[in-house]
């Protein structure tokens, strides 16, 4: 009988046509499996969460608890938590493009996404629960008749001043953006900042200073509203700011951590309220909150009504099953709600009745940037897109930065991101 | 020798050979096959799918379905920012591909003339080659060029009673420049040194002999007579491959200028081109014009490189 001999080049080639195969077979993607949507009742679905990576300690088991406990609500159902690091704005978008997309996921409102139809309706979800909702909230989910998100926790910022560095200098509160350039200046000394904004000495206030000057929303009736002189003069105080060096830049870390108020680098610092357990922990009450100051008497203060909103991608597999998990986890859940707006960070509860509920809003400083979001916030508009984000951050570093006119970069600015702005609305 | 005896072996002959044929071809496609699929899979369909992108309005999508002709291409070159981004990269490479070639072949000639531990010194050199842009950016500003008075670099200032400069995100003076090149140098002059290394070691020693008896002093003369004129397609090729990473750049601005999130106006003094076309395809979700942009860059690269070649006569006999 003959025997044939396996040589090397033989053997070489079967085992790496085997080992092909098998990477081949690893490879085969989980959706030519049967999709769980398609499934018949009974089958395990997964759904697919995406959150990004929440500073505040105890986020990340809280995420993942409240996602575990929907599968003893719903047998058939798992919750694949997905905690995202970095850029998560980046990896959302990507993802968004592909089939692989979160099944839910949470980001900012955005119209462009809403146009693109990358985003379910989840108007009904909302029947019989609409009026406990912050106005405000509902608003920055909604296009054109539709609600679009539900809103998981309302995030404001606020100035943080140390007590004890006012005292000391025998200064007051700031109350104008030119006593905010006095003040920062007066409080810098060789081993500490008046005030940090963030590490490129602007952070998140161009546009609160932009609210300050009197322009009441960046973009309104399918306008774009920023490019006044009056916002181009509160702009040039930042410049001030950075020019006599009063501010403080290249911190270890950026303006949504406190560490830098904390630790003595600047007397000021402008920050979240989920910063606020964290400064009490370091400082106890050596501090009070501000709003950003006004421009002058014919502003206002002004500081942001934003947060984290849980939409549902409609090009997912399993959408109405992630309606389902989406309503049951911010909508029904007030326990679990309540826990991640305050257990963690310190946030403000979306639902009127949740946040009138919560203790830890109703004294001292909570109970100031209470005061502060609900007299002076503004709400992010769902037509602010990112492109027009990339413009104005743009021509803000050009008046800031390189000395540019401020009305005329703002004007260009203006004009490119009404275009933005039209190709959304058409 | 029979008729008989003689077929079998003329008609086995053919067979034998189609037999190695066949299994050379096998051979070639299993080793070669899968680096050919991965090129196919993800360079050259991902490089035709922006090529079609470019051709539309591809907002929030990969699959558009809007055709819009060369109007990405229109608006990108009349867009002042890419043209920015564009002078930003001419400053990079005027700062980087001299300092690169200079400092590399320093290194080079140095490391070549010692004796002993020569293969220490590469080693050492060409190791921040091995480190990610990503992790030498994050230690450049968090640590050695912090802005802070116990940043490494202020400290150092602080010995000589000079007070702490604020090294990111100050356009006047533009000490980022610093930041941003001192991290790319330390990064790449290795990778550099090693390829002089390797032109250096193909000269001739019998060159500098007869340059020696015929008077030729040690050091500069021989090295502008010699050494230099020898080393002009190591030369190009660095210039050549230095300038197109200049091209590229991204990493260290990004992550040196850019501090995350509402953070960000730190890369508008300086945006390279990658930079800008990423913001635009991967955060403002504009991927027309995003891909637009990177054909443009792609177009600029092949023609800035043409010239190159063109003007040092790569390739041409070293003679």
């Amino acid at each position: 009988m003959f025997k044939k001999e396996v040589n090397r080049r033989e053997f070489m080639k079967v085992s790496t046509l085997a080992a092909g195969a098998a990477a081949l077979a690893a490879c085969t993607p989980a959706a030519s499996k049967p999709a769980g949507g398609n499934a018949p009742a009974g089958d395990t679905i997964t759904l697919v969460q995406y959150y990004h990576e929440y500073g505040e300690e105890g986020c990340a088991e809280a995420s993942k608890r409240y996602a575990d406990s929907y599968t003893a609500v719903k047998p058939n159902v798992k919750v694949d938590r997905q905690w995202i690091p970095g850029d998560y704005a980046q990896k959302l978008n990507a993802a968004l493009l592909t089939d692989q997309a979160p099944d839910v996921f949470e980001s900012a409102p955005d119209a462009a996404r809403y146009k693109a139809g990358m985003i379910a309706d989840l108007t009904d979800l909302y029947a019989g629960v609409k009026d406990d909702f912050n106005p405000a909230v509902i608003a920055a989910s909604s296009w054109k008749d539709k609600i679009m998100g539900i809103r998981m926790i309302i995030d404001t910022g606020v100035v943080y001043c140390r007590k004890s560095v006012f005292d000391a200098a025998g200064l007051t509160a700031p109350t104008n953006l030119s006593e905010m350039v006095a003040t920062a200046k007066q409080l810098t000394t060789d081993k500490q900042k008046g005030l940090f904004l963030g590490n490129d000495g602007i952070g998140g206030v161009a546009d609160q200073s932009v609210y300050a000057s009197g322009v009441k929303s960046l973009v309104e009736n399918g306008k774009i509203m920023f490019n006044t002189d009056r916002a181009g003069e509160a702009l040039l105080k930042i410049k001030q700011l950075n020019d006599e060096g009063s501010v403080l830049v290249g911190a270890p870390t950026d303006w949504w951590d406190p560490s830098s108020l904390t630790q003595g680098l600047s007397a000021m610092q402008w920050c979240g309220l989920w910063a606020m357990p964290g400064i009490r922990k370091e400082i106890g009450d050596d501090f009070f909150v501000l709003a950003w100051p006004k421009l002058d008497d014919q502003g206002t203060p002004s500081t942001f009504l934003g947060g984290w909103t849980t939409f549902v991608s409609a090009k997912g597999k399993h959408v109405e099953e992630a309606k389902a998990f989406a309503k049951w986890q911010w909508i029904d859940n007030k326990a679990d709600q309540q826990d991640w707006a305050l257990s963690y960070g310190f946030h403000i509860p979306p639902r009127n009745s949740a946040a009138a509920e919560a203790e830890k809003l109703k004294t001292g400083a909570a109970k100031e940037a209470w005061d502060i979001v609900n007299k002076y916030g503004h709400d992010e508009s769902p037509f602010w897109t990112g492109a027009m984000g990339t413009l104005f951050t743009t021509a803000v570093t050009n008046i800031i930065k390189n000395g540019a006119d401020p009305k005329s970069e703002l004007d260009t600015a203006a004009t490119k991101c009404q275009a933005e702005l039209d190709v959304v609305l058409a | 020798m029979s008729v008989q005896a003689i077929t079998p072996s003329i008609i086995a002959k053919p067979n034998s050979n189609n037999k190695s044929r066949l299994r050379n071809t096998l051979t070639f496609w299993v080793f070669v096959g899968p680096l050919v699929l991965g090129l196919l899979v993800f360079v050259y369909v991902p490089i035709l799918w922006g090529l079609i992108l470019s051709f539309f309005e591809a907002r929030n999508t990969v699959t558009p379905t809007q055709f819009v002709g060369f109007a990405n291409y229109l608006y990108m070159l009349q867009d002042p920012n890419f043209i920015k981004a564009m002078i930003t990269f001419f400053i990079f490479a005027v700062l980087i591909v001299p300092t690169t070639f200079f400092l590399s072949l320093g290194l080079a000639l140095l490391v070549n003339n010692i004796s002993k531990g020569q293969s220490f010194f590469r080693t050492v050199f060409f190791l921040p080659t091995a480190c990610s842009y990503v992790v030498a950016s994050m230690t450049w500003r968090m640590s050695i060029f912090n802005s802070l008075p116990f940043g490494f670099a202020n400290m150092l200032l602080g010995f000589f009673d000079i007070a702490p400069i604020q090294w990111i995100g100050k356009p006047d003076p533009p000490f980022f420049w610093f930041v941003l090149v001192t991290v790319r140098l330390w990064l790449q002059l290795g990778f550099y040194m090693i390829i002089f290394l390797a032109g250096l070691q193909e000269i001739d020693r019998s060159l500098y002999e007869a340059a020696f008896v015929d008077g030729a002093r040690r050091g500069w003369q021989t090295f502008r007579y010699i050494t230099f004129p020898l080393l002009r397609n190591t030369s190009v090729s660095v210039l050549l491959l230095s300038v197109i990473a200049a091209f590229q750049a991204f990493d260290e601005f990004y992550n040196v200028l850019s501090s995350g999130v509402g953070s960000s106006s730190n890369i508008n003094m300086a945006r390279p081109p990658l930079v800008y076309i990423y913001q635009i395809a991967m955060s403002d979700q504009n991927y027309g014009r995003g891909a637009a942009g990177a054909f443009i860059l792609t177009a600029i690269i092949i023609v800035v490189t043409m010239l190159q070649s063109r003007f040092f006569s790569l390739g041409r006999n070293e003679q």
